[in-house]
């Protein structure tokens, strides 16, 4: 049985329609990366999935449960590390965790919080108010408080949106070693590196639905091919190897001040300027030609 | 996989699970709370009692001036300590800390938010309600049995107006617009009750419109228990238990509303 099974859901807000139809069927012990521009639906989805959306048609199912009229024991059973930074700045990091360990029914809350005090590195600062701790510290404490109950299933929405690379680092190692544990993961992101690193495969999401999934790798081979060449030029020259290229057949995105030309180990003669820098085609190079919007 | 687990509606362990989020966050800031909510009273009764009593009135209904009002002034307190923060608490709480989307995350549902929510407001605005009445022992008021109900009918009728903080959260669309509620409501319904003055001064129709305002049945049972109670004091006690069903239920539905998407 999968974790998360979603067939075609639909969610609407007034004339948009934020979820429009997604199959998802997230089997368990992976970690699943959902990568999508902002607005392709990733929050709603998410959402939906802790029973704070409730969606217009589709079914729902989260381990075994039936979602809307099962939602309450299947949260029981999942953790969720939100997007915004919801802690109580006031009270005790220990307090913080204990709180979550009587919502989620955690029959020893002491062993609770020391297991995840553990987890997220705070013991020494476990008698402190949560305004005390560094940025950093503080995402650990909000990635601790959402396994705090030891969940089968974490739903991780944007986890390091905003972080600088340095904190971004410490949480993909807590990430990592949740996954080592065969915990099932659902992570929503838009940051391309985060999904290599972490997904063992990627659902591509855009305007309400998956429009790929695969591993990392399968999708660079199925989308991007083996290289991708990237052509820094005035925009005037740029516009010409543009055209160049596609009548070619190629595919061209734009890459900030250049242009990268994907696939283009199969370019002929003339196709790819001898300036070029070639390289191995990546991830972002799928999520854009899929996508459209610039990645970050 | 495991056995399906099945949970059902108001659950305990969720309500006290929330009122312990509350109770963390209290134990931070109780000394201002605690401080203002004994002190405001406190003002009211020396310059309403004393001011009064020494100037213009020595006696309503055959009691000393200071007892009315220090009678009366449990009603003040409870409404202050549980309309207000039922407002003002749930807006910050919904819209600024997005504290409820973290709780409705975890197995509780918005039933018991809001009924923790209502409970330990109630449950502190009991207390609260309780220190104008132990103030005016000071003033010659004589402790009476009856006087045991007052922490019961101050839960009652502060369940009721947690209720009621708790609707407008969910409704308003700005904080701004507590002004209007506090200016259409819970001023008019504080002037009144009849803390100050006997409401049978007043004009027939507003005496009739005062039986609506659980204030003012408040004060009506609070100095039942101080000075004799009557028998349709059951019918005062039962009006504001369907005051407080009422509230909660539209509560909980306004916060759906604006939780559930």
């Amino acid at each position: 049985m999968a974790a998360i099974e979603l067939s075609g859901v639909v969610k609407s807000f007034g004339p948009i329609k934020a979820v429009n139809g997604l199959d998802l069927d997230v089997p368990e012990g992976i970690c699943l990366g959902l990568l999508g521009p902002n607005g392709a639906g990733k929050s709603t989805t998410m959402r939906l999935l802790t029973g704070q959306a409730i969606a217009d048609a589709g079914q729902l199912r989260v381990l075994g449960y039936e979602l809307p009229g099962e939602s309450k024991p299947a949260r029981a059973e999942m953790g969720v590390v939100p997007q915004l930074d919801n802690l109580d700045v006031d009270v005790t990091v220990e307090d913080n965790l204990a709180v979550y360990a009587r919502l989620y029914r955690v029959k020893d809350v002491g062993a609770a919080v020391d297991r995840c005090l553990d987890l997220a590195r705070l013991h020494d600062r476990r008698r402190d108010a949560v305004d005390k701790l560094s940025g950093g510290m503080r995402r650990r404490l909000l990635l601790a408080r959402g396994l705090v109950h030891e969940p089968r299933l974490v739903l991780l929405d944007e986890p390091t949106v905003g972080l600088d690379p340095q904190i971004r680092t410490e949480l993909w190692t807590l990430i990592g070693d949740l996954k080592s544990r065969g915990t099932t993961i659902l992570m929503s992101t838009h940051y391309i590196e985060e999904a290599e690193r972490l997904a063992d495969e990627v659902a591509v999401m855009h305007q309400g639905r998956i429009i790929s999934r695969g591993r990392p790798a399968d999708l660079i081979a199925e989308h991007a091919g083996r290289q991708t060449a990237e052509v820094y030029a005035p925009p005037e020259r740029l516009a010409e190897l543009r055209v160049s290229a596609e009548s070619a057949g190629l595919r061209v995105r734009p890459a900030g001040p250049a242009i990268a030309i994907v696939g283009s180990e199969r370019a002929g003669d003339g196709a790819v300027p001898e300036d070029a820098v070639v390289r191995a085609a990546t991830l972002e190079d799928v999520f854009v030609i899929l996508t459209g919007e610039e990645a970050e | 996989m495991s056995g399906k687990r099945t949970m059902r509606r108001l659950e305990p362990a969720a309500i006290s699970g929330v009122m312990s989020r509350e109770v963390a966050n209290f134990r931070t800031y109780w000394r201002g709370t605690t401080f203002s909510s004994v002190l405001e009273p406190l003002v009211y009764l020396l310059a309403f009692g004393l001011g009064l009593s020494a100037t213009l009135v020595d006696e309503v209904e055959g009691v000393p001036y200071i007892q009315f009002v220090g009678t009366g002034m449990v009603a003040t307190a409870v409404i202050f300590s549980s309309a207000l923060p039922a407002m003002f608490g749930t807006f910050v709480k919904h819209r600024f800390q997005n504290t409820y989307e973290a709780i409705l995350a975890a197995p509780v549902d918005v039933e018991e938010l809001v009924s923790a929510e209502m409970l330990w407001i109630a449950t502190r605005s009991a207390v609260y309600g309780c220190v104008p009445l132990v103030v005016t022992f000071f003033w010659g008021l004589d402790p009476e049995p009856g006087m045991l109900l007052v922490p019961l009918f101050a839960f009652v009728t502060a369940l009721g107006f947690a209720g009621f903080g708790v609707a407008m959260a969910a409704t308003v669309a700005k904080i701004d617009q507590f002004n209007y509620v506090t200016a259409l409501f819970v001023t008019p319904l504080f002037l009144v009750a009849g803390t100050f003055f006997p409401i049978d001064g007043l004009p027939e129709g507003v005496q009739i419109v005062a039986q609506f305002n659980p204030l003012h049945q408040l004060v009506e049972l609070v100095r039942g228990g101080a000075f004799g109670f009557e028998p349709v004091d059951i019918a005062r006690f039962a009006f504001l238990v369907a005051f407080a069903f009422a509230t909660w239920r539209v509560g909980i539905r306004q916060m759906r509303k604006r939780l559930i998407d």
